[in-house]
């Protein structure tokens, strides 16, 4: 048992809805969402697994694995996708050695897609963590990975 | 003495082509310069003209500068702010006329604009209420409250103002609706999870004018007997969240929000809830479903929320934009907004213009405007100086429009006569380059991946078109296919349950409406005229332009290009991976696809 995870139970507990800001919570706390805290919130809020685990299924920021120190968001929303959201998602697959959804070995960094982050008017755009780069080429990839590799590195 | 306010753009966009170091460097050199006194920064929300970020303004002579880098700041400083004198290379040229603008109303991007419900976005501080009061805001509040909430509600309906989320609904009605329900509680919620892609206005509000939204809240929560609202915002909006929380505190503070708010008898209190990425959420019973803490599924309607809602109770659902609108209404007068726009539409609606257009951005326009002159005016034309081909509109529910139809009157009907739909008003501009089947397929593969699955229809139907859409571009399909996809696509539409799977196949069925020769040309001669669709790429080389320098041959990854000094190369179909690196290295101009 988590004992920090076992005191956000107790701010949700008494809260109508509070299944998803708790959830959310908690995935900042850990990272992700491992079965152990699934079980731990289904048990303090009095409910079931399954329900727990369905609505941690249902919304894609939930992630029950795992994820790197880095989190790399390429938009494939229309207006990344007609200006070449596509190949930009290639090359990050080809520099990282991952698919999207996947995290590299070292933990370092997570690809994933996203649809649209409202920045259309920069497409081509991707976040990393929170920063936000657009008008992007592929050949600015690799400099983008290097300013977080350096920074993964010291921490 | 005031000093002289210098605003610099930090909206989203503004941001990621870095106006915080603009700002930074602004900071350092006032101080160096000494005019820190004389001069105040403001870091505002977005201008709308995010293709030309960061964007600054110095408002003593409302020059009007864009793209500013840091390292251009000091000469803003010593030039225009001490010696009086204009950074010329910092104002925008029209890249058309060749004329030079000094201030934002000289620039045509702003010129066919209408700004209501955008008057306050770029010039404000979005984190001080004290500039919202300055330039009248909470007036409505305060107007709304010495009425009866019946006259507020007239004067909605009056107002004409339909719902700006997608559906159109008139606004006034539903708030009526709302009010005449039975429920100990009820609620506003601010539908803010703006979840097309390519559209960012309800974005640039929240984050440029939040107060804006509260008040609109506010005021429809006096009108229909609300007590608590609701903002039901997507996770991926971190700076907007930001900027709300912060408005609803400031707000409290200053008891526009509250017990016996501005002494009256009315109470509300405002709190944010954050999405947690699924775009069915978007849709208002998803939406309710996801407050409650549960997977957010879509119910049938009846009943509407505004009859049983949160909690069963009512519950008035407005998009964010359509509630920036009320202050706008009730500050001018309902007759007066009613004059702009269309018979059936009224007042203004802000397009995203994103794509293949030149002036990317947010614009504000009266509707019945035309697409023509919001793409060649205000957009400035195509990129490149390419050829238009296709405007879509309303994201994954709605259509594409070609140039035929450039010059409709643009309203919430005659979109819908034209097969697409205003949706939440995203313009995503194609040209000549663009694959319609791919757009087809990719906004497919979007519903696809977003249907909640809770009925048949959809989550099997949705499936299914994608899988004939894939056949196509791979070169794959079969003649019956065009007939299938029109088939199902009306099945679907007609049975699904919620509007997601009820406006899934419209990407379909209007490209097949403007553009059936070019997946035509797909399924019987496994060509992809914009040369997108890469399983039917054939590269080759020209024999006559060939110079036989051997460079593709160097490049080509797989090593399908052969050939001898001094005697043309081949390309070896049966090897090409298509990735075009020969075509970018040939200084000939040899290789060609098609
Ligand atoms: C799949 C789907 C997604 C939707 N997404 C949004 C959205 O992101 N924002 C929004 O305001 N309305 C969205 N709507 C429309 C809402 O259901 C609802 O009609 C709207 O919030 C009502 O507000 P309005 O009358 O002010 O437009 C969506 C509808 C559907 C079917
Ligand atoms: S489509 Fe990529 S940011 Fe909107």
């Amino acid at each position: 048992m988590d004992p920090k995870v076992a005191a956000l139970i107790d701010k949700y507990r008494g809260y109508e809805g509070g299944l998803v800001p708790l959830l959310q919570e908690a995935q900042d706390l850990k990272g992700y969402l491992p079965r152990e805290v699934l079980e731990q919130i289904a048990g303090g809020m009095h409910t079931s697994l399954a329900k727990v685990y369905g609505v941690a299924t249902f919304y894609s920021q939930f992630h029950l694995k795992p994820r790197g120190k880095n989190i790399i968001r390429v938009c494939q929303g229309t207006a990344c996708h007609v200006r070449g959201g596509t190949e930009i998602m290639a090359r990050f697959e080809k520099e990282l050695g991952v698919g999207s959804g996947e995290t590299t070995p070292d933990l370092n960094f997570t690809l994933e897609s996203v649809a649209c982050i409202g920045a259309c008017g920069l497409a081509p755009v991707i976040t990393v963590n929170d920063d936000t780069h657009g008008r992007l080429t592929p050949d600015k990839i690799p400099g983008i990975l290097e300013q977080y590799q350096e920074r993964g590195g010291k921490q | 003495m005031m000093p002289n306010r210098i605003l610099i753009c930090g909206g989203t966009g503004c941001i990621s082509s870095h106006s915080r170091p603009v700002m930074d460097r602004l900071e350092k050199e006032l101080q160096q310069a000494n005019l820190d006194q004389e001069y105040q920064i403001i870091f505002t929300g977005c201008q709308g003209f995010c293709e030309q970020g960061p964007i600054i303004i110095v408002e003593k002579d409302s020059t009007f500068y864009c793209r500013v880098d840091p390292d251009q700041v000091p000469a803003i400083v010593q030039d225009h702010l001490k010696a009086g004198r204009p950074v010329e290379e910092l104002l925008y040229t029209n890249p058309d006329t060749g004329i030079t603008a000094r201030t934002r109303d000289e620039v045509v991007f702003f010129q066919k604009q209408k700004r209501l419900v955008l008057h306050n976005c770029g010039l404000i501080d979005p984190e001080n209420i004290d500039e919202y009061i300055a330039r009248g805001g909470y007036k409505a509040l305060e107007k709304a409250l010495a009425a009866d909430p019946l006259q507020i509600i007239e004067m909605i309906k009056k107002s004409g103002l339909r719902g700006r989320g997608g559906g159109g609904f008139p606004a006034g009605i539903k708030w009526e609706t709302a009010r005449n329900a039975a429920g100990k509680h009820k609620y506003v919620v601010c539908n803010a999870d703006e979840g097309d892609p390519g559209a960012f206005m309800d974005r640039s509000i929240m984050e440029g004018d939040p107060h804006a939204v509260l008040e609109g809240m506010l005021i429809a929560g006096f009108a229909i007997g609300a007590q608590e609202g609701y903002i039901y915002i997507r996770a991926e909006y971190p700076l907007a969240v930001r900027r709300l929380l912060a408005a609803i505190r400031q707000a409290e503070e200053k008891g526009f929000i509250g017990d016996k708010i501005l002494g009256s008898g009315f109470g509300f209190r405002i709190r944010v809830k954050q999405g947690a990425g699924a775009f069915v959420c978007g849709e208002e019973t998803a939406l309710i479903e996801s407050i409650q803490g549960n997977r957010g599924m879509p119910r049938p309607r009846p009943p509407f929320p505004a009859i049983k809602g949160v909690w069963d109770m009512p519950t008035n659902v407005n998009n964010v934009e359509t509630l920036a609108n009320i202050p706008v209404i009730l500050g001018m007068g309902a007759g007066e907004y009613a004059k702009i726009g269309t018979q059936q539409s009224k007042g203004t609606k802000i397009f995203a213009l994103t794509g293949k257009i030149n002036n990317t951005g947010l614009a504000e326009v009266p509707m019945g405007i035309t697409l023509r002159e919001i793409i060649y005016d205000i957009g400035g034309g195509i990129k490149d100086g390419k050829k238009f081909k296709a405007v879509q509109i309303g994201g994954p529910s709605g259509g594409c429009i070609p140039a035929e139809h450039l010059d409709v009157a643009i309203d919430y009907d005659s979109l819908i006569s034209l097969g697409a739909m205003m949706g939440s008003g995203g313009l995503v501009v194609m040209d000549e380059e663009t694959c319609m089947v791919d757009v087809a397929r990719f906004f497919l593969t979007f519903t696809r991946t977003e249907s909640c699955g809770k009925c048949t229809p959809c989550r099997e139907g949705t499936k299914r078109l994608l899988e004939i859409l894939e056949r196509i571009v791979e070169g794959k399909g079969e003649k019956r296919d065009l007939e299938t996809l029109e088939r199902l696509g009306r099945n679907i539409i007609d049975s699904s349950l919620c509007g997601l799977g009820q406006s899934a196949p419209n990407p379909i069925l209007s490209t097949l409406r403007y553009f059936r020769s070019e997946y035509e040309l797909h399924i019987e001669q496994k060509v992809c005229p914009a040369g997108v669709c890469k399983a039917l790429k054939h590269y080759r080389v020209i024999p006559e332009k060939c110079k036989a320098c051997g460079l593709c041959k160097q490049e080509c990854p797989v090593g399908a290009i052969t050939g001898e000094k001094k005697a043309p190369h081949v390309i070896d179909p049966a090897k090409c991976a298509k990735c075009g690196e020969c075509v970018k290295k040939c200084p000939f101009e040899a290789i060609v696809h098609g």
